[in-house]
């Protein structure tokens, strides 16, 4: 069966390494992806502060074109697309109202029929049931597994993973040959959308993600979202001097520590992108 | 055209549903009122033929509710009831009958927003599935004056 | 012909308000053989009920229908009313306008229409009632109460002292419960195992009291007045008798790392033991499941020390069948553990403990002595939290409820600690605090302003260890949801209180109803607050609901009166609510052709084999005939009748046919 992708624009742009470490996994397994045509914005969080209906309107568009490209499945390695995506089929499935404005507006049809998986959830399916014998070089790390905001809330809608203390990727980490250490910082926010506008406060939330990471022994940060990743690497100037020391502690997609772990080269995982070098 | 109200009989028992009712009432949950209920000691004495005879009568759709199961006042009425709904399900299935026009539900005295639920529920299904005039046709029919001899 | 007469309550406004009640008593004086209708502001007040007994009395009715609210609020008090006009009682029906219509639809002409349909059945099923006549029982004048906590003790010796005859049993080795457990009590601070063991050491010593420790409910048959239950013994492996509770097994033992349920997890106990020092009866158990001898098949040293030869490895479990008149259930509660709070670690800081084991630290016989040291490595804590409503108000958690008690133990448990650790600071996290109850007010004050407790408004959002302190994340909302980061060494959850472990199972055997708590209901939430939907069974203490000490004291006194009014009879009167089987003239005798499906149905055993002879003692026919002493009326019998041969008293064929038909007339 062919696994649909949506890719969302970070992983177009400024965490192209996560695109790249996400279908190098998927081949080397054999899992088929094919990316929606056409693809639009999900709206992602200036959307729903505007306007309800256009929030939903954008994801329903790219589930709409999925349909129609008869996708069953897609995978959305964005933790925010993954959460817009969701949540839109979750309301328009409630609201039968709401279904018709947003067909009407735009001008496809839409019945709810492609399931939506998250990138643990993708792994979790295609990857690591056949994982046996595959990993040639353990990521013999303490690793911090870093969830953020999006990826398991809100609970009732999602139903992924527990909330206040998520284990998805501490148990995928273990089969790697990780070792996830345990932490506080798992669900904190990065300081997300304000990675442009207010550098100092991102500097200061992920200060302390990184600072709690640090002092439990952690060798590097694990991700599953572009917003975590670009706050934890790209603003880590920002970061060491809320902590006023120099900490280097790399940030790695879960596919790139997997990655890793199977043996893939590390150009094919563009861990030559990030800003924090990863020594691990 | 004004919208079709059906006509709903509830055979409910005194100590679960009768009683959930109540508590709708008390915390004065709002719900459809096309809804009649009678009461009987135990769901384990509803006698299905009754149910027939609301249909005869011209009920468009009819609710059994009791105890939930291990909770009935008696011990195992309710479980009496549900075997024979298992079967009378069948019977109905066999000659004809709409079962969907029959919700067999537990209620318990706890379970007053449920007990609107089920009724406004059951009041939209059977709305949407019309008068139950297919049953009205057999039972009016003078056929029924020669069989019954 | 019937002369029925309805009467239309207004309920005040609560049913007028969206029927239109003149109406409706109106269309009902139309009805075929209604000889009178009127509606009338409060039927259940004297002049509404001296309406319908001169009614009775000027018409001669012959039949009556009060159209009001739910029979199960006042079909007695209208019965009764019937009766005092010399109507028989039975004669009188009850037509639901209130839960069932009123209070659930919109004013207008459909609520209206409805409460008419609701008259209209009752008119046409009174016409089919029959007069019947209460059914006498005698009782059996001998209490059971279930769990030994202050409820159960409080309701036992109410009890026995009235004279009458008490069975308590109790689960655990010992009777005394949580407040055996507790440190010190509010609003008074006094200790409460001094004024508990008092009353436990007076139950193991009241002649009218049986005490069975270890034993558990196993079944309950039968009605008021007449319960026959059998009690499980759960083997002690003692002979009680020859035990003299020397207590020298208990300190042999080799097994003696096992987590103490009374210290709540943060003390020790050996295999066999006795709970607590001042445990009633003061004889210890072996504890099956983690004696040496019973895993592995070898040790005996308890048998070996034991002076006077009272171990009995092979004693087994004892069922007790015994007749009692009236149960008093006094399961009490249980609180959640630390490990349901994710936010909090899950249960993984040795450090976060529950409310019950800060009373354990804090207790002279605890533990600790009295001295409050962390669990994690003994140190006196310099910096403590509390925090109230951990799970309780909170939905999200599927506790929506108010534990009640846990605002009171807050302020003690802080004040303890003050008057213990003089330097240390306390912190209490709290959403409101709620002190309603005598001195209660003014002990949380007292917290606050005389030994300088912390209060602060708001919820705590995170718990977490680094470097051995339990780092605790809250906001101040009284401060505009300043964030709060308080570096603590000790945290204490005020969990919630929740139904005991059982709770259902045991519902289930006593057939009383629960709530979506899993706690017991009461019959009448102002009202009744200590009886249940069962008659004969009453409720004391936190099994109902959360409940600190005085009031489950009060609920277990009330409970005791209850059942004492009920041992003051001789003999009850039962609802004539019973199946019957048809008789009718020679040579059929009963439509009844012996098949006895109804036996099988019977959940009560209530039907046997009747077999009619003629003179010469020679059998005619068997039929089936019904015991009313054991028929409780639920009617199962009559739906599984293949010649309608058996029917069911109030609520017969020809009544419930009547009622379908009424219905569906007019409707």
């Amino acid at each position: 069966m062919t696994l649909g992708f949506y890719p969302g624009c970070s992983l177009k742009g400024s965490s192209r390494e996560y695109a790249e470490s996400v279908l190098a996994v998927a081949k080397a397994f054999d899992v088929e992806i094919e990316e929606i045509t056409d693809w639009n914005c999900c709206g992602a969080t200036a959307a729903h502060n505007l306007n309800k209906e256009l929030s939903l309107a954008l994801p329903a568009r790219i589930l709409s074109l999925a349909e129609k490209q008869g996708l069953k499945e897609i995978v959305v390695p964005c933790a925010a697309c993954y959460s817009r995506l969701t949540v839109t089929k979750h309301e328009l499935s409630k609201d039968p109202l709401l279904k018709a404005t947003v067909i009407e507006a735009n001008g496809l049809d839409y019945s709810g029929s492609v399931s939506i998986l998250n990138i643990i959830q993708m792994l979790d399916k295609y990857i690591t049931p056949n994982l046996g014998g595959r990993v040639v070089k353990p990521f013999d790390h303490k690793v911090a597994c870093y969830y953020g905001c999006l990826l398991v809330r809100p609970h009732e809608i999602l139903k992924f993973d527990r909330e206040e203390d998520p284990q998805s990727m501490d148990i995928l980490m273990l089969k790697t040959g990780a070792t996830p250490i345990d932490w506080a910082y798992k669900t904190e926010c990065c300081g997300a959308g304000l990675s442009v506008s207010r550098t100092s406060s991102v500097g200061r939330l992920s200060g302390k993600i990184i600072e709690d990471a640090k002092d439990r022994g952690a060798e590097a940060v694990i991700v599953a979202c572009p917003m975590c990743h670009s706050n934890l690497d790209m603003r880590r100037d920002a970061i060491n001097t809320f902590l006023g020391e120099k900490v280097d502690i790399p940030v790695l997609y879960i596919t790139q520590a997997l990655g890793l772990a199977l043996g893939i080269d590390r150009k094919k995982l563009g861990l030559q992108r990030h800003f924090v070098k990863v020594t691990v | 055209m004004a919208e079709f109200e059906p006509k709903i009989v509830a055979f409910v028992c005194n100590w679960c549903t009768y009683a959930g009712a109540d508590l709708t009432g008390t915390s004065r949950i709002k719900y459809a009122s096309n809804v009649r209920i009678l009461r009987f000691p135990c769901t384990g004495r509803i006698d299905y033929m009754l149910l027939l005879k609301a249909f005869d009568e011209g009920a468009d759709g009819i609710i059994v509710s009791g105890c939930h199961p291990n909770d009935c006042h008696y011990t195992s009425g309710n479980f009496h009831a549900r075997r024979r709904w298992i079967m009378f399900r069948s019977l109905c299935d066999f000659t004809g009958i709409d079962t969907r026009r029959i919700k067999f539900s537990w209620v318990s005295a706890a379970e007053g927003a449920k007990w609107a639920d089920i009724v406004n529920t059951t009041v939209a299904s059977i709305r949407e599935l019309g008068p139950y005039t297919e049953y009205k046709i057999v039972a009016n029919n003078p056929v029924k004056e020669v069989s019954h001899g | 012909m019937s002369k029925i007469g309805v009467f239309v309550c207004h309920c005040g406004e609560n049913i007028s308000a969206t029927v239109d009640c003149a109406k409706v008593a109106e269309t009902a004086s139309k009805y075929d053989g209604v000889a009178f209708s009127v509606d009338y502001k409060y039927m259940c007040s004297d002049p509404g009920q001296s309406l319908i007994k001169s009614a009775i009395a000027e018409k001669g009715l012959t039949g009556v229908v009060v159209a009001a609210c739910s029979p199960r609020m006042h079909e007695p008090t209208f019965r009764k009313a019937c009766a005092e006009a010399g109507l028989n009682p039975y004669m009188c029906e009850m037509a639901n306008l209130r839960e069932h219509c009123s209070w659930v639809h919109e004013k207008g002409e459909a609520t209206t229409e409805k409460a008419t349909d609701l008259v209209r059945i009752l008119v046409e099923k009174v016409k089919y009632n029959q007069s019947l006549n209460e059914i006498r029982v005698p009782v059996t004048k001998t209490a059971l109460v279930i769990g030994g906590g202050i409820a159960g003790i409080q309701a036992s010796l109410d009890i026995a002292n009235t004279g009458h005859k008490v069975i308590l049993i109790e689960k655990d080795p010992s009777i005394g419960g949580h407040m055996s457990q507790l440190s010190e009590t509010f609003p008074t601070l006094d200790c409460s195992q001094c004024i508990l063991t008092p009353r436990m050491v007076e139950v193991a010593q009241h002649p009218n009291i049986t005490l069975y420790t270890y034993a558990e409910l196993e079944s309950l048959e039968g009605f008021i007045g007449n319960f026959k239950a059998k009690i499980r013994r759960k083997s002690k492996s003692l002979d009680e008798k020859l035990c003299t509770g020397c207590g020298l097994c208990t300190t042999k033992c080799p097994t003696k790392k096992i987590p103490s349920e009374f210290n709540e997890g943060l003390g020790n106990r050996p295999a066999i033991y006795v709970p607590f020092p001042q445990a009633v009866p003061n004889k210890p158990v072996i504890d099956r499941i983690h004696c040496t001898y019973y895993t592995k098949g070898k040790c005996r040293i308890c048998e070996k020390v034991c002076p006077t030869q009272a171990i009995r490895f092979d004693q087994e479990d004892q069922i007790v069948e015994v007749e009692v008149g009236a149960l008093v259930i006094a399961t009490g509660f249980n609180i959640k553990q630390t490990d349901f709070f994710p936010e909090y670690g899950y249960g993984k800081y040795p450090d976060v403990i529950t409310g019950l084991q800060f009373e354990r630290l804090a207790s002279a016989s605890g533990p600790t002595l009295g001295e409050i040291r962390r669990p994690s490595d003994g140190k006196i804590p310099e910096k403590i939290v509390f925090l109230a409503c951990a799970g309780s108000r909170d939905p999200a958690k599927g506790i929506p409820y108010c534990s009640k008690i846990c605002c009171m133990y807050i302020a003690k448990h802080a004040m303890l600690y003050q008057h213990k650790v003089h330097s240390g600071k306390s912190y209490v996290f709290y959403m409101d605090i709620r002190a309603g109850g005598k001195m209660y007010e003014e002990f949380v004050r007292r917290a606050i302003e005389d030994d300088g407790v912390n209060y602060i408004r708001g919820r705590v959002s995170k718990i977490y260890e680094k470097n051995g302190k339990l780092i605790v994340n809250g906001a101040d909302t009284l401060l505009g949801a300043m964030p709060i980061e308080i570096e603590a060494d000790m945290v204490v959850l005020a969990t919630a209180g929740i139904a005991n472990d059982g709770a259902e199972e045991l519902a289930q055997k006593l057939h009383i109803s629960y709530d979506p708590y899993r706690f017991f209901a009461e019959a009448h939430p102002k009202l009744k607050p200590v009886e249940t939907n069962t008659a004969g069974i009453f409720l004391a203490g936190a099994c109902q609901a959360p409940r600190d000490i005085p009031e489950s004291v009060s609920m277990a006194s009330g409970a005791a009166v209850k059942v004492a009014c009920l041992f003051s009879q001789d003999e009850l009167t039962r609802e004539p609510i019973i199946a019957v089987v048809n008789r009718q003239a020679p040579p059929a005798y009963s439509s009844c052709v012996g098949c006895f499906l109804c036996v099988s149905a019977c959940p009560y055993q209530a039907i046997e084999k009747e077999e009619i002879r003629n003179r010469n003692g020679e059998l005619i026919k068997s039929i089936a005939k019904v015991n009313p002493g054991l028929c409780q009326g639920c009617g199962t019998c009559v739906a599984f009748c293949r010649t309608k041969s058996i029917d069911i008293q109030g609520y017969t064929h020809e009544q419930m046919y009547t009622e379908v038909l009424a219905l569906l007339n007019e409707y």
